[in-house]
């Protein structure tokens, strides 16, 4: 187990530098080199064809539509977008590749030098935008699956010998390359992770990817060092396959407090790769880099290059989506909210049904209101996105618009909503179904108030002192004869008429 | 005008994973040689205003559609494998070296 530093304390001493690498599996039908499907979860081995196994004889060809994810990738963080590249080959034996090589992208990236504003709280309730620079951002093949057998944890220590399932090699995948990433001091981690979660935002906003880190669409790998402030940047580590938001966090905290405990003893840090475990957030060294791996990568002879005309590139960009950030911001201006609302909206995962709700004609506030209120609650309780409810923005706006007219008070509406998530209907369906109307008819509600005044003398006694606030008792009395039913306020204005207070 | 080792020779073989025997790497090493001398050769000719290719033929942006191809019977290709197991390839074990403390 490693000594860890106090987080404070190593800040105080050690500026760390982070650079982040992100793998994200492009959403084709067909794979990066051949026409073998890309669906997740398939019997092993039934998405394989004489190109993804590399037997002898065969020849790959590029995917035009994983060529056009990854511009409209570059575009989208800004890069520049190379006018002529190539794709390498990087010669490793790893039986995860079946030809002994991986293609990839060595010096000749599709698109280069772009970045990505994230914006992180700060300790004292402001946020901070921080400018992540984009290194490069390039095409290669993902690998296979192995599953390791015998010994004692599944791991590839200690097995006896290892079950590979090709489905996934060759699947397109794009490397994002941050440059190091300095002066972010004790916002590192949380640099980290807003970086990684912006990043997955654009590419669903880009429609390339599924981006799900739990079924590896999307991987991350941290890189950090620590040195004294003003001095050179440190050794690095890279901590693999960090493969959840909160992950790379932790990861990155954990790094920071065992690097300082190194320094702090007077130790070096090596230069290594490095694992990380979700269930206690630690990281442990894993294949030492003294030897440094020589890829002997060269351009690939099976592959021409890739000369992507501007014409072409300029009608990429027209393609591309308003992206989270801009829509964001727009948003909040036109519902003028503060951020901590927007925030609200936004972690909920309600921020397209919000605005869809708004459009169909509720009001900002009350599409917030129900979205973030009874139908959140709803979900949580069966364990469902909000999206995956069953209740459309139209059904939310209708239910808005009844409250507004008064027909609807938000008990009812609350009803009314439970039952279109329960299946129930329309909400006019569901308020004639279970006789959901407001009671406002004066003679309907002279009768259960005369009963409540009858039941409820000493509040009365106490109204006819002056002590209006009493009225609630009464009030409350009528609306429990009503099932709720009642209009609160007409039954108020009664009260007070019929008691001359 | 160039010389290979015989130490260079083992670092290739490394790479390429070939076990040669001791008294074969003088012999490869002369022939790297003769190999890397008739490249220079070629590098006298090119003068700096050619471009170095990499592929034999000038044509770029040569793309399929995004469209799904018949993959082949996984029996068909598990039974050109030494080994197979539940329905995946079965290699030797990968790492021999006991986990680093
Ligand atoms: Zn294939």
């Amino acid at each position: 187990m490693s000594t860890l530093v106090d987080y404070d304390d190593a800040l105080s001493r050690y500026e760390p530098v982070i650079g982040l690498e992100v793998h994200v599996e492009l959403g084709t039908a067909s794979k990066m080199f051949c026409g073998c499907p890309t669906t997740f979860g398939g019997q092993p081995n039934t998405q394989v064809c004489p190109v993804c196994l590399g037997l002898p004889g065969s020849l790959p060809v590029v995917n035009r539509a994983a060529i056009e994810s990854t511009i409209r990738m570059g575009l989208a963080l800004n890069c520049d977008i190379a006018s002529w590249c190539r794709f390498a080959r990087k010669n490793y034996f790893y039986p995860d590749m079946p030809k002994d090589y991986q293609i990839s992208q060595y010096d000749e990236p599709l698109c280069t030098d772009g970045y990505l504003d994230v914006s992180v709280p700060t300790p004292d309730g402001e946020v901070q935008v921080v400018r992540v620079g984009i290194e490069r951002v390039h095409m290669e093949e993902d690998t296979g699956k192995l599953t390791h057998t015998g010994g004692a944890t599944g791991r590839i220590h200690g097995a006896d010998y290892s079950l590979v399932d090709y489905n996934r090699a060759g699947i397109p995948l794009v490397e994002i390359v941050t440059k190091p990433v300095t002066g972010t001091g004790a916002l590192a981690p949380m640099v980290a992770r807003a970086y990684v979660t912006a990043l997955r935002d654009i590419m669903r906003s880009l429609g390339v990817s599924d981006v799900r880190m739990e079924e590896g669409s999307l991987r991350c790998d941290a890189n950090l060092s620590l040195a004294p402030p003003g001095e050179p940047w440190g050794t690095r580590t890279e901590t693999k396959n960090v493969n959840s938001l909160r992950s790379v966090e932790r990861s990155v905290t954990f790094e920071i407090r065992r690097q300082a405990a190194v320094l702090d003893g007077g130790g070096t840090i090596t230069q290594e790769t490095r694992h990380f475990h979700e269930d206690d957030g630690s990281t442990t060294p894993g294949r030492s880099k003294e030897e440094a791996e020589d890829y002997r990568y060269f351009p690939e002879p099976d592959l021409l290059p890739v000369a992507p005309d501007p014409v072409w590139v300029d009608e990429l960009r027209g393609t591309l989506p308003e992206l989270p950030a801009v829509r964001r911001a727009r948003l909040q201006q036109e519902w003028g909210i503060s951020d901590f609302d927007m925030d609200s909206v936004i972690n909920a995962g309600a921020l397209g049904l919000v605005e869809t709700t708004i459009a169909a004609g509720a009001d900002q506030a009350a599409a917030r209101k129900w979205w973030l209120g009874e139908l959140a609650r709803t979900a949580k309780e069966r364990g469902v996105d909000l999206a995956d409810l069953g209740v459309t923005p139209v059904q939310v706006a209708r239910v808005a618009e009844l409250v507004a007219a008064g027909t609807l008070n938000d008990k009812l509406a609350r009803q009314v909503l439970e039952g279109v998530a329960a299946g129930e209907g329309e909400p006019d369906a569901v308020i004639a179904a279970r006789g959901l109307v407001l009671v406002s008819d004066d003679d309907a509600l002279l009768a259960a108030l005369d009963e409540a005044i009858a039941a409820n003398q000493d509040a009365v006694a106490k109204i006819q002192e002056g002590k209006v606030q009493a009225a609630g008792a009464i009030i409350g009395a009528v609306m429990k004869a009503t099932r709720g039913q009642a209009d609160a306020a007409r039954v108020r204005e009664l009260l007070l008429e019929r008691l001359g207070a | 005008m160039s010389a290979i080792t015989r130490a260079e020779v083992v670092h290739l073989a490394r790479l390429a994973r070939l076990d040669l025997p001791d008294d074969a790497l003088t012999h490869y090493a002369e022939q790297l040689d003769a190999i890397l001398d008739a490249v220079a050769m070629v590098s006298e000719v090119a003068a700096d205003d050619v471009p170095a290719t990499s592929h034999p033929v000038p044509l770029t942006n040569v793309f399929r559609d995004d469209t799904n191809q018949p993959c082949l019977a996984r029996a068909e290709v598990l039974a050109q494998a030494p080994a197979a197991e539940d329905g995946r390839f079965r290699v030797p074990r990968i790492l021999d070296d006991e986990e680093p403390a």
